[in-house]
């Protein structure tokens, strides 16, 4: 007669518990979304009107009808240029839900006429960089090593090695650059948003940009040495090596130990 | 195994206790067989599955060396490389699992599985032994010609001239590992009066009127990519940040109101915590945040420290604009770079 | 037990075999050895193998290792890139780092060689530690054992040795940052600090010949002494025969268990094996250390995510967690405690206590014996709440040297992170001790209760007056056995403080200090079943069970024949 045990289950219980973990764990979403490509054309005199309109119904409550800014709400958009828009709003990060620190990415909430005409406004009140064509962004005409130099001075400390993201302070981070647009790094160099500082053309030259957005297109061909981890570093080798390693083998020590039926 | 319903009364017949103590009830003489030990279908299915597994093995040496002579893995195919990984190491990993898993299945199934039982001696020696080792001692004591407790100059010698022989050696050995042992040289990098700023790492020039508002500029002096020897070791002493802040944002620190002009200031790149790069700025907060162990610098306020580990604020080097426009230095730090060390300060 | 003939055959192998037998016996005394060592009793528990994890990863990187020396180029003399990766293109870098990438990308397997290496180290220090902690738990560093544990805690100090100076060789910008940060660590060590920096490097950092240095150092020197103590190791463990769990027939005088020949060449040869395949398994399917992404060594790069390898998280966890305010200027010298304290005074305090232990609870428990027989961690409460604590404190700091990671995975702020860490140092490795000791002790009293009333069957009796009893089955003698035999001890008694005359003993102070330490220890204990308590709890029950079955139903007319 069996005492009522602790082991009361199925002996295959533990290897499917297992892997549901690892399956749970491997499946565990990044936290990139996509990004709308964006086309760039010449800005009309209806684009602006259309622009403006646009702005006043969604921008304005926070950079002020005329674009002025607001003291610790919004900075003044005079001066930033088509470029700034384009990368903000292409990206989702404007509308902001709430002033802060940290506009994340998110779903884009204009189309791309409308966030060229936008961007055709804010141009208007000032000048500023504009919209990079597709010559500059083209990876193929970039040199990827001396990008790569280039980035790891300038933008892999807060980018990560090969752009897979990283923490700075106070809660704030550096967001991954794999699924980022060609142009949107190009114009995320050029206008510094948010935390982000400037990279102006004397600073960073448009060839040397179309040289970084080279070296991170070769990053999106796939970790020649297997799966790449989320690209973390020795903390997800380290927790990788205890979970999966010492647990694959200690699981089997468990096997070697128990008795043979 | 008994069923104790709880009618039994207060007599005891428990085999388990003698003297009012328990005892051990020895190793269990009862085994429970395995299903080959008893049956021989059994056991000749256990053998198959152990040839299985070395069956198995074998097709991953053969995997592997497949995936050896087949690849083509070269430095442009980089899916060449990663299909060459993962054959030729699931080829070894099935090599040699199959080994493994073979031979632990064989001892778990058909090896002998009931305990045996081995007497431990004392690791103490014996007192005979112990008698014999003092006495064969004790002989080679005599024998040395000293004794016990005598010739105390003998002894002492030979100690003191073993003791100090090796640094016959040792000095020579560890003196030769510093080289020049110049270690002042920390104290002073390459920077001089009128040394251009250059961005890293191309060396290009950089005028005070391509610094805008928000910018961070990566420099090295003039002439670093130039030098034939010991460039690293100068780049890790001369590479300097950049920034230019709004100057209505920027508190110049007193007694340096000539070492930076229109918001334009340089602070060293190397942390004075342990001497990573400090190489995070923050826009928006003027902030330069170290990423080994997050020491944070505010820029606004003469790069002191407002979190983290380091102590000290950032060396700043003192710059000015040249007569065509491009920004140099004043002069070297006024005070050495990076990590604190004890002679720091003379 | 499947038929085994034991009639010798006069097969060719069976020949060939006697006769290299007796070839090496006349030359070697083999015969008195094998007769000593063949059928040698281990103990058969899967813990004991976790020791063998670690030897047989260390194997695995010796074998991976002398493939890697064929390739590496141990030079810090400046080429360009000639290969074909496009990143690296015409970029300068050290032999060292452009031998890596040929051997990762030119040699077909080159890059499996150095994944399945560098996932050995992992495993490797992984293990050790997981081992020590076995062996702390269980209590097998007492007598004989002390000088073994010594033995394995230089190991593990050895392994670190051997790991950080492992991925330092490529000269990357990840390791090279890595080597910086040591090089300021050692700086700040007062007086000779910078020279003994500057001998290391061979003048100021990094300099040209640290590589070399660290190569010699990694592939012969500490592998070499690394060898050389496992020899010992395992040569103690050979000499004090294995410790076993407490069960019946397991006592202080013998070893139960399977013969190491042929059960344990099977097992443990096998294991190897599979600790090869799963360490190879690792090695094709996941990147590991990707040097070409973070390109060769330059004092001016750095990027986000910049740790060393889990085993030294802990000392960069310390530097994180430390505030700056400690670095004092005296006399015109530096003295940087916001550096010493987390990197040179915290490490060598809490291995100096790991190296000690064994000897702090020799001088609680005042005890001499042998001590062959495990304690199951419940019935050592103290022991097992300050290993937890000390695993607490571990985790704690590994998770700040992590804290950016944490923070960019979990959208926290680093800085808050490191605020909480800095109280949870303190406070969880306290509260750990005293949760876990409590749930010891806890544990300990479920095992009186388990002998006293036996294991619940699920049985349920219904007596006529209406009361329901569960049917608890006893123990078996076995099972008692092991939950009574424990050696519970109490706090040792050291003698009082003076003599017969009155007079203070020499020590006294010592042996108070032992007393304090004993009382610490064993204060709280949970003593183990009588068999007179369990006569007595069998007579209650009995007692009980008469009165039930013979009381009168509650309802005469409720009741249901």
């Amino acid at each position: 007669m069996r005492r009522l045990s602790l082991t009361r289950y199925h002996r295959a219980a533990p290897l499917v518990l297992l892997f549901v973990l690892l399956a749970g764990i491997t499946t565990a979403a990044s936290f990139v979304q996509a990004q709308p490509a964006n086309a760039e054309a010449a800005a009309t005199v209806t684009d602006i009107s259309e622009g403006s309109k646009l702005f006043a119904a969604n921008c304005a409550t926070c950079h002020g009808l005329s674009a002025q800014g607001q003291d610790g709400v919004a900075p003044s958009l005079v001066g930033v240029g088509a470029a700034a828009v384009d990368f903000q709003v292409g990206t989702g990060r404007m509308p902001m839900q709430a002033s802060g620190p940290q506009a994340p990415a998110k779903p884009v909430q204009f189309n791309e006429e409308q966030t060229h005409q936008l961007a055709a406004y804010v141009a208007s009140l000032g000048a500023g960089p504009s919209v990079p064509d597709a010559d500059a962004v083209d990876p193929s005409q970039g040199d990827a090593s001396h990008g790569m130099q280039l980035f790891r001075t300038n933008c892999a400390m807060c980018h990560g090695s090969v752009g897979g993201g990283g923490a700075l302070s106070q809660g704030k981070y550096a967001p991954s650059l794999m699924e980022t647009t060609p142009t949107h790094i190009y114009e995320a160099m050029l206008v510094g948003p948010q935390s982000m500082p400037v990279f102006n053309n004397a600073n960073i030259t448009p060839d040397d940009k179309r040289d970084i957005i080279a070296f991170l297109d070769e990053q999106r061909n796939g970790a020649p040495g297997g799966l790449s981890l989320g690209s973390i570093g020795p903390v997800a080798e380290g927790l990788w090596a205890w979970l999966l390693g010492m647990g694959l083998i200690v699981g089997f020590t468990v096997w070697i130990g128990m008795r043979s039926s | 195994m008994s069923t104790d319903n709880g009618s039994i009364s207060s007599e005891t017949h428990d085999s388990g206790v003698v003297n009012g103590e328990f005892v051990d009830p020895g190793v269990p003489a009862e085994h429970r067989p395995r299903r080959a030990d008893v049956d021989p279908k059994a056991a000749r299915k256990a053998e198959l599955q152990v040839a299985a597994m070395f069956g198995v093995s074998i097709l991953g040496t053969v995997l592997a060396i497949y995936g050896y002579v087949t690849s083509d893995a070269s430095a442009d195919d980089l899916g060449a490389v990663q299909r060459t990984t993962m054959l030729m190491g699931v080829g070894i990993a099935f090599a040699m699992l199959g080994v493994g898993v073979g031979a632990i299945h064989w001892a778990k199934t058909l090896m002998r599985d009931h305990d045996m039982v081995e007497e431990r001696h004392a690791l103490r020696s014996s007192d005979e032994a112990r008698a014999g080792a003092i006495e064969k001692l004790k002989d080679g004591a005599v024998d040395s010609g000293v004794g016990v407790g005598r010739r105390g100059l003998l002894k002492g010698s030979v100690l003191a001239g073993l003791l100090i022989a090796p640094l016959a050696v040792l000095v020579p050995a560890v003196g030769n590992l510093g080289g020049d042992w110049k270690v002042s040289n920390a104290k002073h990098t390459m920077w001089r009066k009128g040394t251009k700023l250059t961005t890293d790492p191309d060396g290009v020039r950089i005028k005070a009127a391509d610094v805008t508002i928000g910018s961070v500029f990566h420099v090295i002096p003039e002439g670093l990519n130039e030098l034939e020897h010991g460039k690293i070791e100068e780049k890790a002493k001369a590479v300097v940040l950049l920034i230019r802040l709004d100057p209505r944002d920027l508190n110049v620190q007193p007694g340096r109101e000539d070492w930076s002009f229109d918001g334009i200031v340089a602070y060293s790149k190397i942390c004075t915590h342990v001497g990573c790069p400090v190489a995070l700025y923050e826009q928006q907060t003027h902030h330069l945040l170290c990423p080994c162990h997050q020491s944070t610098f505010d820029v606004a306020n003469g790069a002191k420290v407002v979190f983290g580990p380091a102590k000290r604020p950032l060396p700043q080097l003192p710059i000015m604009v040249d007569d065509e426009g491009y920004i140099v230095a004043k002069d070297d730090f006024n005070e050495p770079i990076g990590p604190s060390f004890w002679e720091r300060l003379k | 037990m499947t038929d085994t003939s034991t009639v010798p055959s006069n097969s060719r192998l069976n020949r060939a075999a006697g006769g290299t037998a007796n070839y090496l016996d006349e030359r070697t005394s083999i015969g008195a050895f094998t007769k000593f060592m063949a059928r040698k009793i281990f103990p058969d528990h899967w813990s004991f193998m976790l020791g063998e994890i670690a030897l047989y990863s260390f194997v695995v990187l010796l074998l991976s290792g002398v493939i890697l020396t064929a390739f590496f180029v141990p030079s810090m003399d400046i080429v360009h890139y000639e290969g074909g990766l496009e990143q690296l293109k015409g970029q300068e870098m050290s032999k060292a780092f452009e031998s890596t990438v040929h051997m990762s990308f030119e040699v077909p397997g080159g890059l499996l060689m150095r994944q399945i290496h560098h996932w050995a180290a992992l495993i490797f220090t992984a293990s050790i530690v997981t081992h020590m902690a076995r062996i702390f738990f269980t209590g097998a560093f007492r007598k004989p054992r002390e000088l073994n544990w010594l033995v394995g805690f230089t190991l593990m100090i050895m392994s670190l040795a051997a790991g950080f100076t492992g991925y330092s060789l490529p000269d990357d910008v990840l390791s090279g940052n890595g080597l910086r940060i040591i090089d300021g660590v050692i700086k700040s060590i007062p007086l000779i600090g910078t020279y003994i920096s500057y001998g290391l490097f061979g003048g100021e950092f990094p300099g040209e010949v640290l590589i070399p240095r660290m190569f010699t150092a990694h592939i012969l020197l500490i592998p070499g002494i690394i060898l050389a103590l496992v020899a010992l190791h395992l040569f103690l463990v050979f000499l004090h025969k294995h410790t076993q769990y407490p069960g019946p027939g397991r006592t202080d005088k013998n070893v139960v268990g399977l013969p190491l020949f042929p059960v344990y060449t099977a097992k443990a040869g096998g294991f190897f094996f599979v600790v090869f395949g799963v360490i190879a398994a690792l090695g094709a399917a996941f990147q590991i250390n990707p040097v070409w992404n973070y390109g060769p060594y330059d004092p001016s790069p750095v990027s986000a995510g910049t740790q060393p390898d889990w085993y030294m998280l802990f000392i960069d966890g310390g530097l994180r967690i430390m505030p700056g305010m400690f670095e004092v200027v005296i006399g015109g010298y530096t003295l940087s405690l916001n550096v010493l304290i987390p990197a040179v005074v915290l490490p060598g305090l809490f291995f100096g206590f790991l190296a000690i232990y064994p000897w702090l609870e020799a001088w609680a428990t005042g005890d001499r014996g042998e001590k062959h027989v495990l304690d199951r961690p419940r019935n050592a409460p103290v022991r097992t709440g300050l290993g937890v604590a000390l695993i607490t404190f571990y985790v704690v700091l590994v998770l700040e040297g992590s804290n950016d990671i944490v923070a960019n995975l979990f959208r926290l702020s680093i800085n808050d992170l490191t605020i909480m860490f800095r109280f949870a140092v303190f406070l969880l490795p306290i509260a750990a001790f005293w949760m876990t000791k409590r749930i010891a002790m806890g544990l300990q009293r479920k095992d009186r209760e388990l002998v006293l009333h036996g294991h619940e069957t699920g049985r349920i009796v219904r007596f006529e007056s209406g009361e329901y009893i569960e049917v608890h089955e006893p123990l078996t003698d076995e099972e008692r056995w092991v939950l009574v035999s424990y050696e519970n001890l109490k706090p040792h008694e050291f003698g009082s403080e003076t003599n017969d005359f009155g007079v203070r003993r020499k020590g006294a102070r010592w042996r108070r200090f032992k007393s304090a330490l004993s009382r610490f220890y064993f204060e709280d204990r949970i003593e183990p079943v009588t068999p007179a308590e369990l006569a007595e709890a069998h007579e209650h029950h009995a007692a009980e069970i008469e009165a039930k079955k013979n009381a009168e139903p509650r309802d005469p007319s409720a009741s249901h024949a």
